[in-house]
C-alpha cells in the first residue's frame, strides 16, 4: 500500500504540473490554513482573556452576582465531577455489554439484531437536545419523578454517549483476530471465558480510548442539561445523586447571558479550565491509542 | 475462488463466526445463557431508548394538536409562543419562522464546511504524506471537540464584534456569525468521512489515470472525486444533520426572536434555540408553551431522522461499491 502511494507520487510533477495544478494545490493548502487559523484564533482568544482569572478564586469560590471579580465556579466543577462520574458508571457497563453482544453473540441473520444495529446507528445521530426531552418526560417528571437532580442529568448524558461507546467498543473487539477466539474455544474455553479472558483484555486500549472520547463529549455537553433544570443559579456543591446541581458548560451558558464586564472575564476563565480538562483527556486518549494499541 | 469451492474452514470472517457459533451453541452451562441474555438486554436497551423518545415526543402532541390546527402549525408564518400569558392558547403557532431560521443557519454552515472540508479531505487523501496526516487529523478533531456552548459564547464575545462592521450586521445576535461558527464545528465531520471515502478509491483507478497522462489535480478532481461521490455526499448529509440539531451555538449567538426573515444578518430563533429558551426559563408543566416544546422537538426529530436514514443508506451504498 505504501509502495503504491510512493510509486504514484513519483509519476506526478515534472512538465505536466501546469499552472492550474499549482493554483489547485494552493487552494487546498488555503482550506487547511483557514481551518487551522480559526482553531488558533479560538484557543488564543480563550487563553488571552481567561488566563488572568484562572486563579484559586475560580476553583474554590462560588458564583456571585455581587462580586463577580472574585467569585468562582466550584459548584459547577463539583457538579461536573459528580454528573460525569455517574454518567460513566451508567454508560460504560451498558455500552460494553451491548457491544459484546452485537460483536460476539448476535446472529446477524436475525432481523432483531439487524434492527438493533440500525437503531444504534440512528441514535448516534439524534440531536443531543432530544435526549433532554426524553429524560424530561420520563425521569424528571412522572413516572420516575426524580426532579431536576444530578442523577437525571447523568441519565441523559449516559443515553447520549451510549451509541458512541457501543460503536467504538465494537471496533476494538473486531480488531482482535479470529484466531484468538478459535484458539481459546479449541482448548475448551466457553464463549464467556473467551470473551472475559481473551477478547476484553486484548481490546482494553481501544475500549479505553473510545470511552474517554465519549466521556469528554459528555463533559462539554450543555443542551440536554439546559432542558432538565441545570440552569438555576446554584451556589452550593451537590451532596449526592439527588441533589440539585449545575455543570461547567451550563455555567458558561448562564454567564454568557450576563453582560457585565467581570462576568466576561469569569466566563473566559471557566472556558479555559474546561478546555484544559478536555485537552488533557484527548491527549490521554491519543497516548493510550499510540502506546497500548496492539498490532496483530 | 470459484463459486463451487466448498471450504469448511474458509477464513472469511462470517464463516468463522458461524462455525464458532455452532461450536458454542452446545454449551450446557446455564450461567453462559444468563450472561448472553443480559448482554442482549443491554443491546436491546437502545431500542427502548428510541421507543421512549418517540413516546415522549408523540404523547404531548395529542394535547397540542387538540388546541392547534396541524395545518396552521406547519404552514403558519408567525410564532408567538414565548410572548404574553404562558397559559393562553390564543397565540400564533406557525412554526415556519423557526424552521426557516434553522435551515438558514444550516445553509450558512454548509457553505463554510463543504468547500473547506472537501479541500482538507482532498489534501489529506491525495497530497499529504502519512506523517503530515498524522499531525493534521488530531488537530482537526479538536475543532469538533470544543464544546458548542464555547463556540456560541465566542461568536458573541469575539467574532461578531470583529465581523460586525465588515458585514454590516445590525445586531450582536445574528444567524450569519452563528452559522459560520457552526460551519467550522462540522468541518471535521465532513473532512474525515470524505477523506475515508476518497482513500477507499482503489489505487488502480489513480494509476490508470496517471498512465493516461493525467496529473494529480486532474486525477483528484475527475477520477477520485466522482468515484467517492456517494461517500462524500453521505459525509455532507451527516454534517447537515449535526447542524440542524445543534443547540447551544444558536441558543447563545443566534438570537431569541422568532421571525421569518430572508436576511441572515438579522437575529432569528431556530427550533433548537426555541426549545432551549423555553426550557431554561420556567415552562409550567401543562401550559401551552410546554406542549409546544414537544411539538417543535417532534418536528426536529422527524427532520433529523429523515436526514439520518438518507445518510445511512448512502454510506451502505458506497461501501458496496468496492
Amino acid at each position: 500500500m505504501t509502495a503504491d502511494v510512493l510509486s504514484t507520487r513519483a509519476l506526478d510533477g515534472g512538465p505536466r504540473r501546469d499552472a492550474a495544478s499549482t493554483v489547485f494545490l494552493a487552494a487546498l493548502w488555503t482550506c487547511l490554513a483557514v481551518a487551522s487559523l480559526f482553531l488558533i484564533f479560538i484557543l488564543l482568544t480563550i487563553i488571552v482573556n481567561g488566563a488572568a482569572r484562572l486563579d484559586l478564586n475560580l476553583i474554590t469560590g462560588v458564583p456571585s452576582t455581587i462580586r463577580p471579580e472574585t467569585s468562582g465556579v466550584l459548584p459547577a466543577i463539583m457538579g461536573t465531577l459528580l454528573v460525569i462520574g455517574m454518567t460513566a458508571v451508567i454508560a460504560l457497563p451498558l455500552g460494553i455489554a451491548a457491544a459484546i453482544y452485537l460483536e460476539e453473540y448476535a446472529d446477524r441473520t436475525r432481523w432483531y439484531n439487524r434492527m438493533i444495529e440500525l437503531n444504534i446507528q440512528n441514535l448516534a445521530a439524534v440531536p443531543s437536545i432530544i435526549f433532554g426531552i426524553l429524560v424530561l418526560a420520563f425521569v424528571v417528571r412522572s413516572p420516575l419523578n426524580l426532579g431536576a437532580v444530578a442523577l437525571s442529568g447523568s441519565i441523559a448524558l449516559a443515553l447520549l454517549i451510549l451509541p458512541v461507546i457501543i460503536i467504538s467498543t465494537r471496533e476494538a473487539l473486531r480488531a482482535v483476530p479470529g484466531e484468538i477466539r478459535d484458539g481459546s474455544l479449541a482448548v475448551g474455553a466457553t464463549q464467556l471465558q473467551t470473551v472475559w479472558h481473551q477478547l476484553l483484555p486484548a481490546a482494553v486500549p481501544g475500549i479505553a480510548t473510545g470511552s474517554i472520547l465519549a466521556i469528554s463529549r459528555a463533559i462539554g455537553e450543555a443542551a440536554p442539561l439546559v432542558l432538565i433544570g441545570a440552569t438555576s443559579f446554584v451556589t452550593f456543591n451537590p451532596d449526592g445523586p439527588l441533589s440539585r446541581y449545575t455543570v461547567m458548560p451550563v455555567q458558561i451558558f448562564n454567564f454568557a447571558t450576563e453582560s457585565r464586564e467581570e462576568f466576561v472575564a469569569l466566563t473566559y476563565a471557566t472556558i479555559l479550565l474546561l478546555i484544559i480538562i478536555l485537552l488533557a483527556m484527548n491527549g490521554l486518549a491519543i497516548f493510550l491509542r499510540n502506546r497500548f494499541q496492539q498490532r496483530w | 475462488m470459484t463459486a463451487t469451492t466448498i471450504d469448511p474452514v474458509s477464513p472469511g470472517p462470517n464463516s468463522g463466526r458461524q462455525a464458532r457459533r455452532e461450536l458454542t451453541k452446545s454449551s450446557l452451562r446455564v450461567g453462559e445463557r444468563i450472561i448472553e441474555v443480559l448482554l442482549a438486554g443491554a443491546a436491546g436497551l437502545s431500542v427502548l431508548v428510541t421507543i421512549g423518545i418517540v413516546l415522549a415526543l408523540v404523547i404531548p402532541l395529542f394535547t397540542f394538536f387538540a388546541n392547534v390546527n396541524p395545518i396552521e402549525f406547519l404552514t403558519g408564518t408567525t410564532w408567538t409562543a414565548s410572548f404574553g400569558d404562558k397559559f393562553s392558547w390564543a397565540k400564533d403557532w406557525g412554526v415556519l419562522p423557526l424552521v426557516t431560521a434553522t435551515f438558514m443557519a444550516t445553509g450558512i454552515a454548509l457553505l463554510v464546511a463543504i468547500p473547506l472540508g472537501l479541500g482538507i479531505a482532498m489534501f489529506l487523501s491525495e497530497y499529504a504524506g502519512p506523517r503530515l496526516r498524522k499531525v493534521v487529523k488530531p488537530v482537526l478533531e479538536l475543532l469538533a471537540g470544543i464544546p458548542t456552548v464555547v463556540y456560541g459564547f465566542l461568536a458573541v464575545a469575539a467574532i461578531t464584534p470583529f465581523l460586525q462592521p465588515l458585514l454590516g450586521i445590525p445586531n450582536i445576535y445574528n444567524l450569519l456569525v452563528a452559522g459560520i461558527v457552526m460551519g467550522f464545528m462540522i468541518i471535521p465531520t465532513v473532512a474525515s468521512l470524505s477523506e475515508d471515502a476518497m482513500s477507499a478509491v482503489p489505487q488502480a483507478l489513480r494509476q490508470g489515470s496517471f498512465a493516461l497522462g493525467a496529473n494529480r489535480r486532474i486525477t483528484t478532481l475527475r477520477v477520485v472525486f466522482p468515484a467517492a461521490l456517494s461517500g462524500i455526499i453521505a459525509a455532507i448529509v451527516l454534517g447537515l444533520s449535526r447542524a440542524v440539531g445543534e443547540t447551544m451555538i444558536l441558543a447563545v449567538a443566534g438570537g431569541n426572536l422568532a421571525q421569518l426573515t430572508g436576511d441572515p444578518r438579522e437575529e432569528a430563533q431556530t427550533m433548537t434555540a426555541f426549545i432551549a429558551q423555553i426550557a431554561s426559563g420556567d415552562a409550567p408543566q401543562g401550559s401551552p408553551v410546554y406542549y409546544s416544546l414537544f411539538a417543535v422537538g417532534a418536528l426536529l426529530f422527524a427532520i433529523t431522522l429523515i436526514i439520518n436514514v438518507i445518510s445511512i443508506r448512502l454510506v451502505r451504498k458506497y461501501r458496496q461499491a468496492y
